[in-house]
């Protein structure tokens, strides 16, 4: 009797999943399969579906491709310098206005805004602030030379220059969610621990490090990760501020590169494009994993 | 430590942003704790018990008055500076710490040359856990404690710095009842051992009674009664008291006093030698009824309730304000067999032992005393 119950208990719970599941699917595992695939197709071609053989050749290629290192290079950079400065700056940002009075409730407007608002809006912003042009320097260069400095091109000029834009960027668009996430995770602390912390003499410092930072850990390591996997499949962004010719900007990245060797100018290579997706997806798997790794063994000890 | 609280109000703004109307939580309370004595705020909640309890640990400032510890005046001190240790209601223990870092964690916040070097923070752990009898949980975290153990702990850490005074909010609330009987005496051992000044806030009077040297009776931020636990509940003085005192609580019934006669109906039950004829509440403790043929009270007998050690007579009676009236008969003697063989609905007479019979004003509900001949 109870057997059959729980049976039908969970045929009704595999019911209400199999649409999700027939989505997903369709349209991730099956291509995540077919993707696999292709990337070991030698040559193929997607007009006559034919390929000369089958083989390693696709993924040594696109590992001497010159485009595709440039395009990790600028990927892992992106992913070390944002996403421990935008968790950091968003934690500060997420104490002060856990701790504020009267203009909280404005003030998560105003962070939030970035949010809502489209990234090639927020775009059309960084190159007014950044942009040569005939007309001007932009904003940023007016600043520099106001305070008699040499002024930059942003968009144009030198590699770290427009890593700086870009890494300026990302902070900027990801920065919003994680302040969301943060202080309500600090809002969830049970204002308990704090009175008792308060009777025991503890400063605001060890307060925090020994009290707030171990019990929103776990959201910390949320935005740790999901940080990682957003970073590494960066391209919208780059296309809003260095428009679609990646590689000749020498900003390209994984995705971009993807993207190029199947539609750009000198595309059509479904197995390159295979191939450079397998490794990204086999990088963001492997940091996902170290990370998933590291938040356990914190919380276990 | 003696410790003094010496007119002492705190009134809190009110929630209602139009109409700003304060919240007075507690009103003009003066009271002294002896020196090593357990003290027991009681009250029901809302009385403003727990208030006065953050006020003594410094957690709240008070709108108006002094608090003492001994000569000091510690008044604007932070709790920090008092030397208190507190326990909070959840025990508020740090779930990501082991038991040991939870103790030590009021040691390693010192500074300074009052900051022990490791081996002695760790003997002072090692000491506190002792008293609480926790050695050999050290190493767990507090999820995997049970609700006594969590106690524990938390009163070993509030111990652990050696405070002049411990609080304890609402200590045995979150344990079951057989827990709570035994952690209460340990709290008790406890004090005993460490003669450390302690206040412990209830809304339970058993809890109150069975452990403390002195109990404070509040109702809405006024202390209506203070001593120790018997004489409180042996002379009340008022009603709220006599009613919040006491498991089965008294009997209440509306009565009236004509020719220095007691009647509640219609029946003369006791001689009241100098109370002016007046309309009063009479309250008669469950164990003031004595079972007799002839006695001078009747009431309408419901059902009989024997609960191991006691039996008690559940009556019904037109003046009474509580819904039943409750006597607790002896087990001991043959009356209580009488009783048991009487069909529902028989009328049962009783006499009244004249120290369980307060007398309250209708209006004031103040006690007037009376002369028993």
């Amino acid at each position: 009797m109870m057997d059959r119950n729980s049976i039908k208990g969970s045929l009704k719970g595999w019911l209400y999943l199999l649409p999700a599941l027939l989505f997903l699917g369709v349209f991730m595992v099956y291509p995540l399969i077919d993707v696999f695939v292709y990337s070991f197709e030698e040559g193929y071609n997607s007009a006559s579906q034919t390929y000369f053989g089958v083989g390693t050749y696709n993924y040594a290629y696109v590992l001497r491709d010159p485009y595709f290192l440039q395009a990790v290079k600028n990927t892992f950079l992106l992913v070390v310098i944002t996403v421990p400065l935008s968790t950091g700056i968003a934690l500060l940002i997420s104490v002060g206005l856990h701790s504020i009075g009267p203009l909280r409730r404005f003030l998560q407007t105003v962070y939030f805004l970035p949010y809502v608002t489209n990234t090639l809006a927020v775009g059309m912003v960084f190159m007014i602030l950044f942009k040569k042009t005939p007309y001007s320097d932009g904003f940023i260069n007016l600043l520099i030379t106001w305070f008699g400095g040499k002024s930059v091109d942003f968009i144009d000029g030198p590699y770290w220059a427009k890593m700086s834009v870009l890494c300026l960027y990302t902070i900027w668009v990801v920065m919003p969610f994680k302040i969301l996430i943060l202080t309500s995770a600090l809002a969830s602390v049970d204002p308990v621990y704090y009175r008792a912390a308060r009777v025991d003499g503890t400063s605001k410092f060890r307060m925090f490090v020994k009290i707030t930072l171990p019990m929103i850990s776990p959201m910390i390591f949320y935005l740790v990760i999901t940080g990682f996997i957003g970073a590494f499949k960066a391209y919208s962004d780059v296309v809003a501020l260095f428009g679609t010719n990646l590689n000749a900007a020498g900003m390209n990245t994984i995705v971009g590169y993807v993207y190029d060797m199947l539609y750009g100018d000198s595309g059509g290579y479904p197995s390159y494009a295979s191939a450079a997706a397998i490794i990204l997806f086999a990088i963001v798997f492997t940091i996902t994993c170290i990370n998933l790794l590291a938040s356990e063994q914190k919380t276990r000890r | 430590m003696e410790v003094i609280l010496r007119d002492l109000t705190k009134k809190f703004p009110g929630r209602d942003r139009k109409r700003r109307s304060e919240v007075t939580a507690v009103s003009h309370m003066s009271l002294a704790i002896p020196d090593g004595q357990l003290l027991a705020l009681l009250g029901p909640s809302g009385c403003g018990k727990s208030t006065v309890l953050n006020l003594i640990s410094g957690l709240l400032q008070p709108t108006e008055g002094r608090i003492l510890f001994g000569e000091e005046d510690v008044t604007s001190q932070p709790p920090e500076k008092r030397g208190i240790g507190l326990v909070f209601q959840n025990y508020a223990l740090y779930p990501h710490l082991t038991v040991k870092q939870n103790i030590l964690f009021p040691l390693e916040n010192l500074k300074g040359k009052d900051r022990p070097g490791r081996d002695e923070m760790l003997q002072k752990a090692k000491e506190a856990a002792g008293l609480v009898q926790i050695e050999e949980l050290m190493d767990r975290k507090p999820a995997e404690l049970s609700g006594g153990q969590q106690q524990r702990v938390a009163i070993a850490r509030a111990l652990v710095k050696r405070p002049k005074v411990l609080l304890l909010d609402e200590p045995l609330s979150n344990l079951d009842a057989r827990l709570r009987i035994q952690t209460r005496e340990e709290i008790r051992r406890i004090q005993r051992e460490t003669k450390i000044t302690t206040v412990f806030v209830t809304h339970d009077q058993e809890e109150a009674m069975s452990i403390s040297d002195l109990i404070v009776v509040m109702k809405e931020g006024i202390v209506q009664q203070s001593g120790r636990p018997q004489e409180v509940y042996d002379s009340p003085q008022n009603l709220f008291v006599a009613k919040f005192l006491g498991t089965p609580p008294i009997n209440v019934f509306e009565a009236q006093v004509r020719d220095h006669m007691l009647c509640i109906g219609d029946e003369a039950v006791l001689r009241v030698g100098n109370v002016p004829d007046a309309a009063v509440y009479a309250g008669v403790r469950p164990e003031g009824f004595l079972l007799r043929e002839a006695g001078a009270f009747s009431c309408r007998l419901e059902r009989v309730e024997v609960t191991g050690r006691d039996i008690s007579a559940v009556c019904g009676h037109t003046a009474s304000v509580n819904a039943s009236v409750r006597a607790l008969v002896g087990t001991q003697g043959g009356e209580a067999d009488g009783l048991s063989a009487m069909p529902e609905g028989s009328r049962v007479r009783f006499d009244l032992l004249p120290h369980k019979v307060f007398l309250f004003d209708r209006e004031t509900e103040e006690r007037i005393s009376f002369e028993e001949n």
